[in-house]
């Protein structure tokens, strides 16, 4: 057993030099959350895994990265071929760093009101971008990515990591020796929001592959109507056909609102400036500790908050601040 | 004044699938309040307890997000149009 661990460790490490910066992505680290702890039992440990640190600054660059070089294996993305998807965002950003990276052209579909930031930096990489009614959400920009490529069906790559068990292979192949390795084998619970289930699925899969008494638990907006950006609620949703629910132990509603304030603690308190589906994750984290004796809890923190800064995520900052102000 | 609101997918539900309502108002205020009364049980998922927007909601009159313009005192004409946008989902 030891010696298992010991190989996987050294499996997750990052290299010094690299020939690419799609080498970079992964082996992301854990920062144990020792200050924001809330009455957290001693003998239960809660870590957090800073995808924002991958290249592209999300976990998503996980399964852009491997979901292309999949295509380019087996022939699918060739030359001539536009890579093309639709995203909430940061698999935008992904994608648009692996298309360049690599010498294709990306298109991405996407909400008209995604951020400001995520436009500008997908553009930045050179993607074109394609822009869905604002009102119809995500799975507007679903379908119409499925539109644009029955019209021209020769034209496209489409990585299409709602549905391509790929998206989920990365993190069964990444995520999870790195969570694996880095906790020396002793990870009881894992804590992933459900974006396209890619992360909870695969790496949740890794985990219980080699200890099937870990416990995975999906973090999901607490409504379908919501403002946790990026974090799905399933019930209201285009099921992703990766997702597999009867795969989770366990599934945690969380309002806005809560992770919202989460994320301003968590700068305050820990020094993390994340995203909102980093808040939602760190409350169910903090959820699951405070039933427990002793465990370690690993969540996925799935960026940092530098990209959100334009949103309404940072627009109740004043308000909260204040309110803290006059509680003190 | 008559104006139009467009409804984002995720609170169709509040009105029988409708993308779109026509209401009453001279403000926004008064819009959702009129909208409140036309769809039982919206207002609740746009304004908190105190009558505030909900911090994540965001609402554009002909494209112009009320935040930086007089928020729900942002006045309204006939033909105006009132959007719910939601947050970004999944993925």
């Amino acid at each position: 057993m030891a010696a298992r661990v010991a190989q996987d460790a050294a499996l997750t490490q990052r290299p010094r030099k690299a020939e690419s910066i799609l080498d970079l992505v992964g082996n992301t680290p854990l920062i144990e959350i020792k200050r924001l702890r809330d009455n957290v039992p001693p003998r239960v440990r809660i870590f957090a895994k800073l995808e924002g640190l991958n290249p592209g600054g999300s976990v998503k660059d996980r399964p852009a990265v491997w979901m292309v070089r999949d295509g380019l294996q087996n022939g699918k993305l060739c030359a001539g071929k536009t890579i093309l998807d639709s995203t909430s965002g940061n698999t935008g950003i992904a994608l648009a760093m692996a298309g360049a990276a690599l010498g294709y052209p990306v298109e991405l579909v996407m909400p008209a009101n995604v951020s400001i930031e995520r436009k500008r930096i997908v553009n930045a990489y050179g993607a074109k971008t394609i822009f869905s009614d604002p009102l119809e959400g995500s799975d507007g920009a679903i379908l119409l990515c499925r539109k644009i490529i029955a019209e021209s069906p020769g034209k496209y790559f489409k990585p299409d990591q709602y549905f391509n068990e790929v998206n989920p292979r990365a993190h069964f192949e990444s995520t999870g020796p790195e969570i694996w390795g880095d906790t020396g084998g002793q990870i009881t619970h894992f804590v992933a929001g459900i974006g396209t289930g890619g992360t909870i699925m695969g790496t949740g899969r890794y985990l219980k592959s080699r200890n099937s008494s870990v416990q995975v638990v999906a973090i999901e907006p607490d409504d379908a109507w919501h403002g946790l950006e990026g974090l799905k609620h399933m019930e209201s949703s285009i099921v992703p056909g990766i997702y597999h629910e009867n795969e989770l132990d366990r599934k945690l509603s969380i309002g806005t609102d809560v992770a919202y304030e989460m994320v301003y603690r968590l700068a305050a308190e820990e020094g993390l400036v994340v995203g909102q589906s980093s808040g939602a994750a760190m409350v169910g984290a903090l959820r699951i500790a405070r039933e427990l004796d002793a465990g370690i809890i690993v969540a996925i923190f799935c960026d940092f908050g530098d990209r959100y800064l334009s949103t309404n995520l940072w627009a109740g900052w004043q308000d909260w601040r204040e309110r803290q102000q006059s509680h003190h | 004044m008559a104006v139009r609101v467009r409804i984002p997918t995720p609170l169709r539900r509040f009105t029988g699938g409708s993308e779109e309502v026509s209401v009453e108002g001279s403000n926004v205020a008064q819009a959702i309040e009129d909208l409140e009364k036309k769809c039982p049980g919206i207002k609740e998922r746009l304004c908190d307890e105190a009558g505030k927007v909900r911090r994540f909601v965001n609402l554009f009159v002909n494209n112009d997000d009320i935040r930086f313009l007089n928020s729900l005192e942002t006045a309204l004409k006939d033909g105006d149009e009132v959007a719910i946008v939601p947050a970004i989902a999944g993925g």
